[in-house]
Order: C-alpha cells, then structure tokens, then sequence
C-alpha cells in the first residue's frame, strides 16, 4: 500500500466517522458483555440465594437455570449483532472508502 | 462425597480443570470394547482419507500453515467449536453438572463470553494484518527477532503444557473406554496427529476437526433429545426426578460452593476470556478464512455452536443423574464405575444401548484427536515460520525449506509429545492446562493486544512486558493453592488465588506501556510512525493475506 493511499483514506471523512462509530459500537457491546458476566459471578458470589429461588411455587426450576441460559444467549445474540452490522454497513463503507482512494 | 469434593477442589483451581480429573487419579483398565474400537477406526480411516486428499492440495507455505485461505466462516466456525470442546469438556462439565448440578453451567459460561469479546475487538484485525501466525501481528511493526523469538516461545510454552495435558488425558480416557494399554494409547495418539498435520497441513487439521465436532454435536444432541424424550419433553419432570434421586436434594438447583471468592473466579473469567484471545491454535484459525467478513463470521457461527454445545451438556448432566446415579450397572461401592468422568459415557449407554456407547467412546477419543493435532501445528509453525524463516534466516529461506523445517518440526513436537506423555503418567497435572490460559492471558494477548491498539508499543515494551506476564503467570501457579499446596504439598499458599491472570495480564499491560513510554530511541519512533499504515490496513483489509483456493 503505497503512502499516498494511506493519505488518502486517512483524510477521508467518512473513514474517521466510520472509525469513531465502529470504536464505540464494538467497545459498547464489549463492556455490555463484561458487565452481564461480572453481575452474573458477583450475585453468585455474594448473594446466591437469588438464583436458588424457585421461579414459583408450583416448579422446582430456579432462576437460576433461565438467568444462565440467558447469559449463553446473550453472547450469542451480542455476536450477532455485532457481525451483522459489521458485514453489511462497516464493509460497505470500507469499501467505498478504499475506492475513493485508489481512484 | 470426600471424591466429589476433592473433584470440586480441583475444579476451581485450574481450568478445563475436568481434564485435570479425567487426568488425575488412577483408573482402571476396561475390558476390551469392540464397537468402540470399530466406530474409532472408520473415523480413523476417514481422516487418513482426508489427509491424503489434503496432502494433495496442500504445495505452497500458505496451503500448509492456512489451508489456501480457503476455508469458509462457516466451516472455521465448527473447527474454532471443535478446538473449544474438547474431550475433557465433554465429560468434565457433565460431569459436574452431575456431581453438583447448577455449578456445571456456571462454569461453562465462564467459558463462553470471551468469545464475543474476541469477536468486537480482535477477529478482523487479525485476519487483516497475520498471515500464518500471529507474530506475525504482534511483530507487524516492531523488529523481528526479537518479538517473534518472544511470540514463539509464548507459542511453545503455551503448547507444550495443554499437550502434555491432552496426551495425559487421552492415555487414561483410551485406557477406561477401549481397554488399551496407556503407553500404546499415548503412542497411537502421538503418530496420527503427526500423520494428519506433516501430510496434510492446516487444511486436514481443519478438516479432522470439523468432522469431529460434527460428530460430537450429533452425540451429545441425540443424548440430550434421549434425556428430554425420556422426561416427556417436560424440564420441570427432568429436574424434580434429578432432585428426588440425588443425594444433594435440591441444592443441585442452586449455585454451589464453586464461586466461594469472587477475586478469584473473576480472575479465572479473565484468565478464560484473555486465554482464548492468547491461544496460538485457535489465533491460527483467523488465517483460514478469506477475509475480515468471514473470520467475524466464524466467530459467530462458534459462539452458537459452543453455547449450544454447554446447553446440551447441562440436559446430559442432569440425565445421569436421572438415569445413571444409583443404577446398579454403572455403579460400585465407590460410586460411578470409571469416576464421575464417566458420567455422560454411561448415559450414553443408558439411552443408546452399547453401539452409542460405541459411538460416543470413539467421539471422545476423535475429539482427543482433533484437538493434539491443532496445538501441534501451531508449535511447528512457531518454529518454522517465526524461529527458522523470520528470525534465523531473516525472510531468505524458500516457501519449501520453510514447510521442511515445519514437517520435521512436526515430528520432533510428536515425538517429545509422546515422551512427555509417557513420563506425566502418574503426576498430577491439573494445573498445566490452567497454566497455558494464564501464560497465554499473560504473555501473548497483552503484547497482541497492544500491537494493534496502541500506537505506542515499542519492541522494547512488547518484549519486556511479555516477559513479565509470563513470568509472573508462572510465579503466582507455582505459588499458589494448585501447586504449591496441591503439588508440592505445602501446608499453605503464599498466593491466596488459584488463578492468577487477574494479576499478571494486568502486570504484563502495565509494564508493556511503561517500557513502551520510556523507550526514546530511533527505532521506537520509527515503530511509533508506523502504526497509521498498520492501523488502515487492521481497518480495512487493504493489503491484507488474500484467499488462493477453495475447497
């Protein structure tokens, strides 16, 4: 890649715009993630008691069992939503910016 | 029970610790199982078969370390899967869900949200800038020698330990489901995964390991399916009969004695998450894929299928407690017969009769496989792309002396393999595959991390810091519980947590920026300016290793 390419894309606007909404997105879904495991160990750790509680009084399954399940979906579904946007608008814009730049 | 707590024990304090019990404690031999032994040698024979279809599309450097590139995000995406389940995840987690119920599925998760983290902030970038290993991201813009030595050593270190570990493991699990001989399961393990990765490169790797957790899915959906059809499709009847027959009662429900100090299982979360992101065999796969699109793809596709993978191994657990527990054919005075390792074994049996015992032994043996095989081709291309292309010969050496010294690298790293299996027979190595996640939290992901981040990494800063974390994640083992207590018999730990990564990665990030800052030579701001070129091609692709074959 030759230095004046390099220029180029670095100047473009929409090359920095799409560096800045790519940063906060993907850092967001990030600390989302840490957070969900962090509370999920830290209520383990000092109040376990809550996930011990049969969801009625009828069943013997605990939140426990659907909050764990839901921690595994969310990282599924964070990934997710991180690829499809990553794919289609990220790329497209990548794209249009390394045009721009070696025309 | 003194069993199960000391499993527990063991659990907490190193990682896919169930390897560590699959690998710790004696076992008895087996009587010979014939179905397993048959189901085990067509996969056998259809590996080799794919192996030689590889080794014939297998010429240049970039088919050998990358398989062409050619692989797609949704294939990488099982093989990604398939390095994450291995045998001692399979069995371990069941079980533990068995033995303790809900603290099973704590851990799983533990070991499942690093992956979308590795998918927001390191997959494109990776692919974008590596080409075969990832020195060759971490030494992008620094100076060669001395960050691919360091990367290579991190790379062997890493390797080394997890498979010594897997040889331990795959010596005992061969020994209690086929009734072989330990040295001769350790032996035949040893030549066919030099077989598949000297013949057939990344791209028979790749394949052994799809087919594999193909396989494993199958298994262990079948089983759960069995578990549920057998509750009458109601979870709640599954859990109440699980409660009524196990001898904790409904404290299965409920979180267990696992997360007793939160420091150290957010320390363990870290050591898992930052580890993955540290693994040379799973960074490799990055290089598979043709470009950023599909390597967040297969991250994708990974997360879904290991997810997946925890949910069913949750239900298997809790049907054997269902099914197996207190049945007289699968249980001796001491308890389950085989450990409770066997748990998910022995359900097979109880839901599929002996051909799915059969089947599921031969699954777990492939799974073995599938997994030594991957960590040795990233130790031979450690050797052969970093040590020997890169640093020794400084880039002079032709595409075809470089995937020599690979082939013979890969015999060498069997053959030590082998040798290393043989002599940690009777040790107890719970802490080794604890040990490579920290080293590889500690030393490699810091300095990859910081390679594509930080514009301020110098070579003198990558270096040293990653030495530092690799240091200290050593130290702080052999100090603590696992080894000092456990190991050497100490009465007590001069480092009170089991999983050190917590500290150590966040020594290695400091002192990475610390020597970085201080660094004022001409080549530092040399490596400095470098970064913008490096950061728009991490960002777009341009310039990047492109695909040359399809499979």
């Amino acid at each position: 890649m030759t230095s004046p390419t390099i220029e180029r894309i670095q100047n473009n606007p929409k090359f920095i715009a799409m560096v800045h909404t790519k940063r906060v997105f993907s850092w967001s879904l990030s600390i989302i993630m840490l957070a969900i495991y962090c509370a999920f160990i830290l209520i383990i750790g000092f109040k376990k008691e809550l996930f011990g509680t049969p969801l009625g009084p009828d069943t013997v399954i605990t939140w426990g069992i659907p909050v764990g399940v839901g921690v595994i979906l969310s990282a599924f579904v964070l990934t997710g939503i991180y690829v499809r946007r990553a794919n289609t608008e990220f790329d497209q814009l990548t794209r249009e910016v390394v045009e721009e730049a070696q025309q | 029970m003194k069993r199960l707590s000391i499993f527990l024990m063991s659990l907490l304090s190193s990682l896919p610790v169930w390897a560590a019990d699959a690998i710790g404690g004696a076992v008895e031999k087996r009587s010979l199982n014939v179905s397993a032994i048959v189901m085990f040698f067509i996969f056998v024979g259809a590996t080799l078969y794919i192996t030689y279809w590889a080794a014939k599309r297998t010429r240049s450097a970039k088919d050998f370390y990358a398989a062409g590139g050619g692989i797609t995000g949704f294939q990488n995406g099982l093989a990604i899967a398939g390095d994450y389940m291995s045998a001692a995840s399979f069995l371990g987690i069941s079980a533990l869900v068995y033995g303790s119920g809900y603290d099973g599925l704590i851990y799983s998760i533990g070991f499942l949200v690093g992956w979308p983290v590795i998918t927001f902030l390191v997959a494109e970038r990776l692919r974008n800038l590596g080409k075969y290993t990832f020195a060759d991201v971490a030494s992008y813009r620094l100076q060669q020698g001395p960050v691919r030595s360091f990367s290579a050593v991190g790379t062997l270190v890493t390797v080394a330990l997890y498979l010594i570990a897997q040889m331990v493991g795959a010596g005992k699990l061969i020994q209690l489901l086929f009734g072989m001989d330990y040295s001769s399961a350790v032996i035949l393990v040893g030549i066919l995964m030099v077989m598949y990765v000297m013949f057939g490169g990344m791209l028979a790797t790749t394949w052994v390991q799809i087919i594999k957790a193909v396989l494993l899915l199958s298994g262990a959906s079948f089983m759960a399916f069995m578990v549920l059809k057998i509750s009458g499709f109601s979870i709640e009847t599954m859990f109440s009969k699980a409660i009524e027959v196990h001898p904790k009662g409904t404290a299965i429900m409920s979180p267990g004695g696992l997360v007793s100090n939160p420091i150290d299982a957010i320390s363990l979360g870290i050591g898992l998450m930052f580890g993955t992101a540290g693994l040379p065999h799973i960074l490799m796969r990055f290089f598979t894929v043709a470009d950023a699109k599909e390597a967040r793809k297969s991250v994708f596709f990974a997360t879904g299928f290991i997810g997946y993978f925890y949910i069913l191994t949750f239900i298997i657990g809790f049907g054997a407690i269902m099914l197996v527990l207190n049945q007289p054919q699968y249980t001796d005075a001491k308890g389950l017969i085989g450990g409770n390792n066997m748990a998910a074994i022995h359900l097979a049996n109880a839901v599929g009769g002996d051909l799915f015992l059969g089947f599921i032994s031969a699954v777990a043996f492939a799974t073995i496989l599938a997994v030594v095989s991957g960590l040795t081709l990233s130790g031979a291309s450690a050797v052969s792309h970093d040590l020997y292309a890169s640093v020794w010969r400084h880039g002079r050496s032709s595409e075809a002396q470089e995937i020599r010294v690979s082939k013979i690298a890969t015999v060498f790293l069997g053959i030590v393999a082998i040798l290393l299996g043989i002599a940690f027979e009777k040790q107890n190595i719970a802490y080794m595959v604890g040990l490579a996640f920290s080293i590889a939290a500690s030393a490699n992901f810091p300095v990859l991390f910081m390679s594509m981040f930080w514009k301020g990494l110098t070579t003198r800063g990558a270096v040293l810091g990653g030495v530092i974390g690799l240091v200290s994640a050593v130290t702080l083992i052999v100090l603590g519980p696992t080894v000092w207590v456990d190991v050497l018999k100490n009465k007590e730990a001069i480092f009170a947590y089991k999983n050190p990564a917590l500290f150590s990665m966040t020594a290695a990030f400091f002192f990475t920026w610390l020597f970085s800052v201080l660094d004022n030579s001409e080549s530092a701001n040399k490596e400095r300016a470098a970064f913008l070129p490096q950061f728009i091609r991490s960002m777009t692709g341009v310039g990047a290793e492109g695909a040359t074959s399809k499979h």
